[in-house]
Formats: structure tokens, C-alpha cells, sequence
């Protein structure tokens, strides 16, 4: 018994101690200092692949630490600052987040003395609308929305109509989240994708319910892999992950839709509630560092804001219109902000409808626990009575 | 009747293992696009990356050492409050039975976030301090308990309580008694619920996603990787954590199996 204790710890010890393999390169002393940053998932070079390691590298050169930890959407991100008890150093919110979080005082203003590689980040990315001072974030990576095609299956695409197009009955993906489907739905109907006038989003969400005969799934990351089997010919997705998939498979195109499309932004930010500010700043100051952005969106697959990043990245990558498209398709793009509180329930109440087919459904839902209640309840009194007339 | 017993079982089990067997096929797959639909061929490729990489393997220790530690301390926990309770008087353990077991039926989500309020309201009495692997293992503990509880109690009312009174009868003192006549008996109650309690703790995510603040679990980093894609590594190291519990469980069935003839070999001895 207790060698098999023994042993079980000792596997235990060789397991956890596993990761601690250190490289032992020249490395600033070390400050004892450990900043949280929270970034979405899969969002960092991470060492594999042949990539950077940038969390490491961060260490090695500065001697602070990372506790580096992952979210998977703006609303998780807004949750874990909301409730408490998670302090952060550095997040990563998109653009309206950013927006949200800074309307409702979460952000600390960034001192950009500490940060003097912001410096390199282009024009045309400063002043953003959902920052316009340009006091509290710095863009991290950008993208487009755009659209997956197979060319098996479909000749050309240049609208979004390809998506409400009969004949791909059964073939179309759509995004599984009311903001990124309802814009694709204002840009058909050339609203804005902020509207906050409940008659264009009502006629938004009619023609999404037009859609919805027509598509075989709302999803999200499940896209690369029905897009690569051909079980779905037309999908829409982030430019960011287009890469991949054109790449790997030789009949899957992507295209920006002449309508016009969504531009995100996701920026690096301070919670007002760091306590390392300065290490905070260090850590937003290397990664704006051209080098490191380069080796960062090469193995993430989203662009970068700075263009003295781009000498350090394949020339492939830099004149590819998927990752860097043109000035004339930018300017038809609209860039997400945050939207009124009634707005975002309509838009959630919409789509809710647009997926479930209505408000009906509610009612029968509430019928069928009625029934089971009901029916359990009446077992429990047709038993009580037999064991009471058992005892007699 | 006996076939068609036996294709319903053949059934049953491909309907549990189907999707364990996907995983693990799809573990070693060779694809660019980390695909779970399209097989390219086989490689170890996944494996490899998988040890590579420091956030996974990051993650993967918190796990463990959570629910090392947590199920450590519900084992003792559990085994002390199952020793209470067996020897309470029949209203008392019908009380205290249900109270244990309430966390059980208790929506997880419920749990999590009421243990989020509490731990956000007592961090805050303690002032500079935030939640992580301390939260994360007080309320792992919080909801293992009752398996253990469940465990052990069987094994207890199995007992003959004279023995330990003859124990003490013939000399040994009431801690003696209890960890030389007592625990033995209650052995595979406690290893069982302890293997229970590990492998519960390794797979919460409700629960660990509210209170774990900026600690990551394993479970936590997968879903968070599903804005992206969710790497085939991730079959990887599910393919080797399914292993692992098998074994664990492998090894507590073996146990609870062969408790019995123990006792008979034992008694055939005297």
C-alpha cells in the first residue's frame, strides 16, 4: 500500500516539476514581479511550431513574469472584470468592448512615456471610434469579415446575396452570435452595423429568418472543418483564420464582399484595478516592439498595425489582400461600437427568434415542464394513498 | 434473447465510447488545419507539440495540483464527517445525509456563482488579495465532499462496531483502535472516493470558471480556445488524461473487487 502511494506521488512530482524546463539563456535578474495579462485563446506565438515564445522571451529579457491566462468571447472577458476578485494587468478586449469597458470606468489611462514603441503603430489606427482620445488601448492585431467559398461548388462570390442564394440550400454557415450575423444582414441592407433604430434591426432580423431555410448551421470554429470536408460550400469567418484554411485546401477562396464589411480591432488595455501598472506598460511596450509583432501575427494569422513590423515578415503574407487588404476596400468597412444597453437586448431578443423560430416555442416549452410537474406530482399522491391503504 | 441482449449492450457501449474512440483517432491525425472531420494520415505530431507547449502544460498543472490537493483534503474531511455521521441517531443522519448530499443535486451553476459572491465578498474583507488556486481548491473540496461522504459510509455501516470495542477492550488507546482496526476496514471506501474526488475535480469547469480568477485550469484553457480552433494537441492530452483516469478507476474497481477475498484470506489464517 503505501509503495503504491509512493509511487503514485512520485509520478505526481515528475508530472508537475515537467514544465518547468528553463532556457538557460542570458536573462535579466528577476524583479519577483508576476503581471496577469488575459488574452483571448490561442492568440500568442506560443513556442510551437517553431514560433516565439513571446510570454518567455518577456521574461527572459525583463525578468517580470507572466500568469498568462485565456477567454473565449468580449462577453467572458466583461463578466470576469464585472464580478471582482480577478485582478488583471494587461486584457485584451475588441473593439466595442473596449467601448463598453471604458463608458463604464474599467480602464486606467495608459502612460504612454512607458510605452514608447506605440510610437510605430500606423496612423491610421490611432483615434479610433471607440477610443478617439486615444487614451486608453493600443491595438493589438486587426482583421476583416469576409467570406469562404468553394470553388468545387461556387463559381464567384462578390456579395454577401451569395449567402441568402437558393441553389447552396443546405451549403451556407452562418456566424453563431447576434452582433457578427446582424451585421452581415445591415451591410446587405446598407444600415449601419450600429444601428440603434429598432425598425432597421427589426427588418435585419426578417431577413435573417429569410435565411435560415437555407442554412445548414450557425457556427463558429466548426467552420474550418465543414468548409474542408465540403460539407458546406459558403461560410462566413474572420480574415485573421483565412489563411489557414485557403492555404491547406487548393478549392477554398476568400473574398471581402463589395458591400462592405465589418473591421475589428482587438486592443491591448489596462484594468483600472492593476496594482503593476508600470510592468503592465513594459509588457503592451514589448509587443508593440516591430520585431516581436511580426513574429506574434505570423503565428497568430491576423494583421498588424504597424508597417515597420511588416520588414520582418514574408513578403507572401504582407501583399496578400486576405491579411492586408487594399485602402479601397477599408474604406467600406465599419468598425463595431458599443451599443445601448436596449439595443443589444432587442438585437439578443431578435436573434433568439431568428434561431428558435419565435416566441411560441417558449410557451410549448413551458407546457411540456407543466405536464412533467404534473404528472409527477401525481404519482407522488397515487402512492402516498396505496401505502397508506397498505397499512390499514 | 440472449442475442439480442447482447447486440442492445454492444449498443450501449458504442453509444458511451463512440465519441472517446473519435478523440482519440483524431489524436493522430496529420492535418494543417488541426481538422476533426478529415483524416490526413497518421502522426505523433500532436504529441509532440503538445509537451511543447508551456500554456497547455501550464494549465494542465493547475489541474493537478488542484485536484491533488482537493481531493486530498475531502478524502480526510469526508472520512472524518462519514465517521460522524454513522454514529449519529437516526433523525440526525437523516438530516445531516441530506445536507451533504444537497451540493450534489445543487445545479453546479448555482454553486459556482454563489461560492464567486462569497469568495469576491471575503477577498475583499482581506484586503489586497484576489481569488485563485486557494478559491479554486477550497471550492473543489466543497464539491467532492459528498462523494467521499458516500463512499465511506457504506463501508462503515459494513463494519461490526463491536471490533472496535474489543480493540479498546484489549488494551489500545481510542486513536490506536481507530487507525489499526477501523481504517483498514474502510480502506477501499476511502481510496475509492478519493479516486472519485480526483477525477471530478480534474474535469470541473462550471464550477472552476468563477472561481478561479486569474488561476487557469485545463478545463477553462480548452473552452477558451473555441473562438479559434481547438488544436488536435487538445485530443492529445485528452487521449492521456483518458488513459489516466482509467487506470485510476481500473485500479478503484480492483480494489473494491478484491477487499472481500482479502478479508476471507485473512480469516482463513486465524
Amino acid at each position: 500500500m503505501k509503495k503504491r502511494v509512493s509511487a503514485l506521488l512520485l509520478s505526481a512530482v515528475i508530472f508537475l516539476s515537467m514544465p518547468m524546463i528553463v532556457q538557460a539563456e542570458e536573462s535579466a535578474p528577476d524583479t519577483g514581479v508576476t503581471i496577469n495579462v488575459y488574452n483571448w485563446g490561442e492568440y500568442i506565438a506560443n513556442g510551437t511550431d517553431g514560433s516565439l515564445d513571446i510570454n518567455a522571451e518577456f521574461t527572459r529579457r525583463t525578468g517580470i513574469k507572466v500568469n498568462y491566462t485565456t477567454f473565449d468571447s468580449n462577453e467572458s472577458l466583461y463578466s470576469k472584470l464585472a464580478g471582482g476578485g480577478a485582478d488583471y494587468d494587461v486584457i485584451v478586449p475588441s473593439d466595442y468592448m473596449v467601448g463598453k469597458l471604458k463608458q463604464e470606468g474599467f480602464l486606467a489611462e495608459l502612460n504612454f512615456d512607458n510605452i514608447p514603441n506605440a510610437g510605430y503603430i500606423d496612423e491610421n489606427f490611432l483615434h479610433p471610434d471607440y477610443d478617439a482620445e486615444n487614451l486608453y488601448s493600443i491595438p493589438y492585431t486587426w482583421g476583416v469579415v469576409g467570406l469562404f467559398y468553394n470553388t468545387d461548388y461556387i463559381d464567384e462570390v462578390t456579395s454577401w446575396s451569395s449567402l441568402w442564394d437558393d441553389r447552396y440550400q443546405g451549403k451556407i454557415l452562418m456566424f453563431d452570435n447576434p452582433r457578427d450575423s446582424f451585421a452581415i444582414a445591415q451591410v446587405m441592407l446598407s444600415y449601419s452595423m450600429n444601428s440603434t433604430d429598432e425598425n432597421e434591426l427589426g427588418e435585419a432580423a426578417a431577413l435573417l429568418k429569410q435565411q435560415k431555410p437555407l442554412v445548414q448551421a450557425y457556427v463558429m470554429d466548426q467552420i474550418f472543418d465543414k468548409m474542408a470536408g465540403g460539407e458546406a460550400w459558403i461560410a462566413p469567418y474572420y480574415s485573421g483564420d483565412a489563411a489557414i484554411l485557403v492555404e491547406s485546401n487548393d478549392n477554398i477562396q476568400f473574398v471581402i464582399p463589395e458591400e462592405g464589411t465589418n473591421y475589428f480591432v482587438d486592443a491591448l488595455c489596462i484594468p483600472k484595478t492593476s496594482t503593476k501598472k508600470e510592468y503592465a506598460e513594459a509588457y503592451i511596450n514589448f509587443l508593440c516592439d516591430p520585431e516581436i509583432s511580426a513574429e506574434n501575427v505570423s503565428y497568430i494569422g491576423y494583421a498588424t498595425p504597424e508597417s515597420a513590423a511588416k520588414e520582418y515578415m514574408d513578403e507572401e503574407i504582407v501583399e496578400n489582400p486576405i491579411f492586408y487588404p487594399d485602402q479601397e476596400t477599408l474604406e467600406k468597412t465599419e468598425v463595431f461600437t458599443n451599443l445601448p444597453e436596449s439595443t443589444s437586448l432587442l438585437m439578443d431578443r431578435l436573434w433568439a427568434e431568428v434561431k428558435m423560430g419565435g416566441p411560441g416555442e417558449s410557451v410549448v416549452l413551458v407546457l411540456i415542464i407543466l405536464a412533467f410537474l404534473a404528472t409527477y406530482i401525481a404519482i407522488i399522491i397515487y402512492k402516498r394513498k396505496k401505502r397508506k391503504k397498505g397499512f390499514l | 434473447m440472449k442475442m439480442k441482449s447482447k447486440i442492445y449492450t454492444f449498443f450501449i457501449f458504442l453509444f458511451l465510447y463512440a465519441p472517446i474512440i473519435v478523440l482519440i483517432v483524431y489524436s493522430f491525425n496529420d492535418t494543417v488545419t488541426g481538422s476533426r472531420s478529415v483524416w490526413g494520415g497518421f502522426t505523433l505530431r500532436w504529441y509532440r507539440k503538445l509537451f511543447e507547449d508551456r500554456l497547455i502544460m501550464e494549465a494542465l498543472r493547475n489541474s493537478l495540483i488542484i485536484a491533488f490537493s482537493a481531493s486530498f483534503f475531502a478524502t480526510i474531511l469526508g472520512t472524518i464527517a462519514a465517521i460522524g455521521i454513522n454514529s449519529m441517531k437516526s433523525l440526525g443522519r437523516k438530516i445531516m445525509m441530506n445536507v451533504t448530499n444537497f451540493p450534489m443535486v445543487n445545479p453546479e451553476i448555482v454553486t459556482g456563482v454563489s461560492m464567486m459572491l462569497l469568495f469576491v465578498f471575503a477577498v475583499s474583507l482581506l484586503n489586497g488579495r484576489t481569488l485563485g488556486m486557494g478559491t479554486l481548491i477550497m471550492a473543489h473540496i466543497t464539491f467532492c465532499l459528498p462523494y467521499v461522504i458516500l463512499s465511506v459510509l457504506p463501508k462503515l455501516r459494513q463494519m461490526d462496531p463491536n471490533l472496535y470495542e474489543a480493540a479498546q477492550d484489549l488494551g489500545c488507546s481510542p486513536f490506536k483502535s481507530f487507525w489499526k482496526v477501523v481504517l483498514p476496514q474502510i480502506m477501499s471506501g476511502i481510496i475509492t472516493g478519493a479516486t472519485m474526488a480526483f477525477t471530478l475535480s480534474i474535469d470541473d469547469f462550471v464550477i472552476s470558471y468563477f472561481t478561479s480568477g486569474t488561476t487557469q485550469t485545463l478545463p477553462i484553457y480548452i473552452y477558451s480556445m473555441t473562438r479559434k480552433r481547438i488544436s488536435p494537441e487538445i485530443n492529445a492530452l485528452s487521449t492521456l488524461l483518458f488513459a489516466v483516469v482509467l487506470i485510476l478507476l481500473l485500479f478503484a474497481n480492483f480494489r473494491q473487487k478484491k477487499a472481500p477475498s482479502e478479508k476471507a484470506a485473512k480469516g482463513g489464517e486465524v
